[in-house]
């Protein structure tokens, strides 16, 4: 291989004075060629980010690259006026991010904003821009170009929005594209189209792409060569294959073996008689109103489930599938429209809130945003026993009883005293669920109880969720847009799309065979399936 | 808490504020004990200026003594601005909360009674309210009150809806507790920074609004403010320049600490200027 296209060399990034370290990136060296992908890999804080944020010249305020350089084409990128850099970006060095919608302007139509960088370093007509542009949205294979290019972003999919966004960043054909966790807001369906047009991308256009990810799985299916980072170090560095084939460093090996396989090993439970029948459940939103006239919108259409003691039912869909809005049916956090929800013999579908209330404590929810799920103004204590003492529990006993679940979850006792701010995103969640089982309940519902973790953190939560099932013979609803993680906990999995339900059925089967297309492009749309060897 | 304390007393001009509020309180709680004789009797000639033997801001337009004008009428102007802020508080959380954590027709019913009191000049309904109920020190507290608690119930409102919608009111909900503990002990916490700040700003007003409705002689007669010290002296305006400066004078300078005090604890409560 000949002379790379960007080498970083020894790169230092200075975190302004105060904060919990002294340096985000503490002397990375890597190299990008022409031609190839290479993935950065690590978790949040590893200091993926800030790297190619530096190369981009975009790190944020406070933040400083103190050392090292960053050759592209013979010029110290960190050296370069702020001018310079103006002119590199766009032509030589284009960069996407994780959310499209925060990243494009939405009261500018799509065409405005592609056209507007074009024109802002070549001298064309909007005209002829217009139509470059509307030859590009075409090559990102978005159908229909022309109107495309009128309308705003809001009107757009979230898969749409990213390729636009892809488009926008490859109209001054650059030699490096960086992606920065690109897919990680998309569906599974939307990331794995997301990633094939990447790859396609590269390959036509021979540039080189510098993706940042935290999914192994991803890196499996993208990579030429791999990096993986950890506290602002990079740990190992190799080709794809060696890295994923034969990890050398521990931490790589951590990393690999938390990712889930998308492999089921438990049996569906057998009972008899269900602990929750969910039959006909339906709920509709109003949309619209004032000037269109109001439409319902099903988001819940005619769902009926079981729910066995000792057993974890995963509900599995993608965004707007309805999932989340069936959970807090099945809690009353929303009132349904129709159907029922029989719990130990009783309708809790349309029960008073008086006649609710002493059944509340028997079903209780873990929420999927560890850092606005505590309230940020109570003690770890308070949070805990806020449940026991609604109820009328002495603060004495709900104080002892509150240390034996933190012990449980994995959490020191002592730590009872501090806020919730004092705590990682995954020691929260362990709160999230010493505060639902304070109550003793009978089922746990779980809500995205690991999509906002890292994946070595994802894998103990998930194993805590499973042992404390297990302890407490729990029945489990479990829900997720992750494939991968309702294959590792799930007995039985139910699909679901457009607010019904797809297919069910045990996890095991449905993996192994499943009766629905949809089902099958969700199980192909894993990424990395069957590239990680097992570690 | 020690954050909290840290990072309010960290800055100079918060700390000015809390100084000078401070000794203005002291000044109007001892005022009965070094002046016992009250600020209505008449010690000398009228319009003495500042510094005439034993006037350490001269009389006023009837020969009373004005340093005891000020340090009682601290009394009343401190009393009425805590008072009726805290009522018009008191209104303000209570229908703004309802409204915000309940919303529907409850919400646009209350929010419809907020724009009511909105929608008319505040100080005319003020002067009409205060001359139907009579003017006395009571009944300027409770029409500064009517008139200022919508300004209160906006920002709760606002700061519930947002509540509301968080993960961990939902939880709080599923736990089993009931609406006015959730309230209570879940959302108005974290509601309270903006109240705070709001209400610290709204005592300026409140005494600012005081004063102008003394000094149109809608004030308690039997009471001396500062605001009834300016209307009483303003014939004596152009030869006597104490009469009106030094009154006016006290209340620039109570309305701008306490202003100084509700920005520190803008910034005090704000968790993103801690650490």
């Amino acid at each position: 291989m000949g002379e790379p296209l960007i080498s970083i060399r020894d790169l230092t990034v200075a975190l302004p004075p105060g904060a919990d370290r002294a340096h985000a990136v503490d002397g990375v060296s890597l190299t990008i060629n022409p031609n190839e992908i290479l993935c950065i890999v690590g978790e949040s804080g590893s200091g993926k980010s800030l790297t190619a944020h530096a190369v981009m010249g975009l790190l944020p305020r406070g933040v400083t690259a103190s050392g090292g350089q960053i050759l592209f084409g013979g010029t110290d990128l960190l050296r370069l006026p702020p001018s310079g850099i103006r002119k590199l970006r766009g032509q030589g060095i284009a960069m996407i991010f994780q959310d499209p919608m925060a990243a494009l302007n939405p009261v500018v139509p799509i065409g405005r904003q592609i056209t507007e960088q074009i024109r802002a370093h070549r001298a064309i007509s909007e005209k002829d821009a217009l139509d470059l542009a509307a030859g590009l949205l075409a090559e990102m294979g978005l159908k229909d170009p022309r109107a495309l290019l009128k309308s705003f972003p809001h009107q757009l999919s979230g898969g749409q929005r990213q390729r636009v966004m892809i488009a926008m960043a490859l109209s001054l054909s650059p030699k490096l594209l960086i992606a920065d966790e690109p897919t990680t807001a998309l569906d599974v369906t939307t990331q794995a189209q997301i990633l094939k047009l990447i790859k396609r991308i590269q390959t036509e256009r021979e540039m080189s792409v510098l993706f940042i990810t935290h999914d192994f799985g991803v890196v499996a299916d993208m990579a030429d060569r791999v990096a993986v980072m950890r506290h602002g170090r990079v740990v190992e560095e190799g080709t794809s294959s060696e890295v994923l084939g034969d990890p050398k460093h521990s931490y790589t090996r951590a990393l690999i073996a938390a990712v889930p396989r998308g492999e089921s090993a438990l049996q569906p439970v057998l009972q008899a008689t269900p602990l929750l029948t969910v039959s006909d459940l339906s709920k509709g939103f109003r949309r619209g109103g004032f000037f269109s006239g109001a439409a319902t919108v099903k988001a819940v259409d005619k769902v009926s489930l079981t729910l066995h003691r000792g057993e974890t039912l995963g509900i599995v869909g993608e965004s707007g599938s309805g999932k989340s809005t069936l959970a807090r049916c099945v809690i009353r956090l929303l009132d349904p429209d129709a159907g029922e929800v029989l719990f130990d013999g009783a309708d809790i579908a349309h029960m008073s809130a008086r006649n609710l209330r002493p059944l509340r404590r028997r079903i209780q929810m873990v929420f999927q945003d560890p850092f606005s799920s505590l309230n940020p103004r109570q003690t770890v204590g308070d949070i805990i026993i806020a449940g026991p003492r609604a109820y009328g529990e002495d603060m004495k006993e709900a104080r002892t009883r509150a240390a034996d679940i933190m012990r449980l979850v994995g959490l020191n006792p002592e730590t009872m005293r501090r806020f919730p701010h004092e705590f990682s995103g995954g020691q929260r969640q362990r709160i999230g669920l010493a505060r639902a089982l304070m109550l003793r309940p009978d089922i746990l519902i779980a809500d995205e109880p690991v999509s906002a973790l890292d994946v070595t953190v994802q894998a103990q939560v998930l194993k805590l969720l499973d042992d404390v099932r297990q302890q407490m013979n729990l029945a489990m609803l479990f829900i997720t847009h992750d494939m991968r993680v309702a294959a590792q906990v799930c007995h039985r999995v139910m699909v679901m799309r457009h607010g019904q339900v797809v297919e069910s059925g045990p996890t095991r089967e449905i993996f192994a065979a499943p009766s629905s297309d949809y089902t099958r492009a969700l199980l192909a749309a894993i990424p990395g399936r069957g590239k990680l060897a097992a570690v | 808490m020690k954050d909290f304390l840290r990072v309010f007393l960290s800055r100079p001009i918060p700390l000015i504020g809390l100084v000078i509020f401070a000794a203005i309180v002291a000044v109007a709680l001892l005022a009965p004990f070094v002046f016992a004789r009250g600020p209505f009797t008449i010690v000398g000639m009228p319009l003495l200026p500042p510094g005439a033997p034993g006037l350490l801001v001269g009389s006023d337009v009837l020969g009373r003594d004005m340093a005891v004008g000020l340090a009682y009428g601290a009394r009343i102007s401190l009393l009425v601005g805590i008072t009726s802020t805290l009522c018009a508080v008191g209104i303000g959380v209570l229908l703004g909360a309802v409204a915000g954590y309940y919303g529907g027709w409850l919400d646009d019913l209350l929010m419809r009674v907020t724009e009511f009191f909105q929608i008319i000049p505040s100080f005319v309904l003020l002067m009409v309210l205060v001359a139907f109920l009579q003017p006395s020190l009571s009944s300027t507290v409770i029409g500064i009150a009517l008139v200022t608690w919508p300004q209160v119930a906006r920002v709760v409102r606002g700061e519930f809806l947002s509540l509301r919608g968080r993960e961990f009111v939902q939880a709080a909900r599923t736990l089993g507790m009931g609406d006015a503990r959730i309230i209570f002990t879940q959302v108005l916490p974290n509601a309270l920074p903006p109240i705070i700040v709001v209400s610290s700003m709204m005592v300026g007003t409140a005494i600012l609004t005081e004063s102008a409705l003394s000094f149109l002689g809608l004030g308690d007669p039997n009471l001396l403010s500062w605001g009834s010290m300016i209307g009483g002296s303003r014939s004596a305006m152009w030869v006597a320049w104490w009469t009106t400066v030094m009154p006016g004078l006290a209340i620039m300078i109570t309305v701008l600490a306490l202003n100084f005090i509700g920005d520190g604890l803008n910034d005090a409560l704000n968790p993103r200027r801690r650490r």
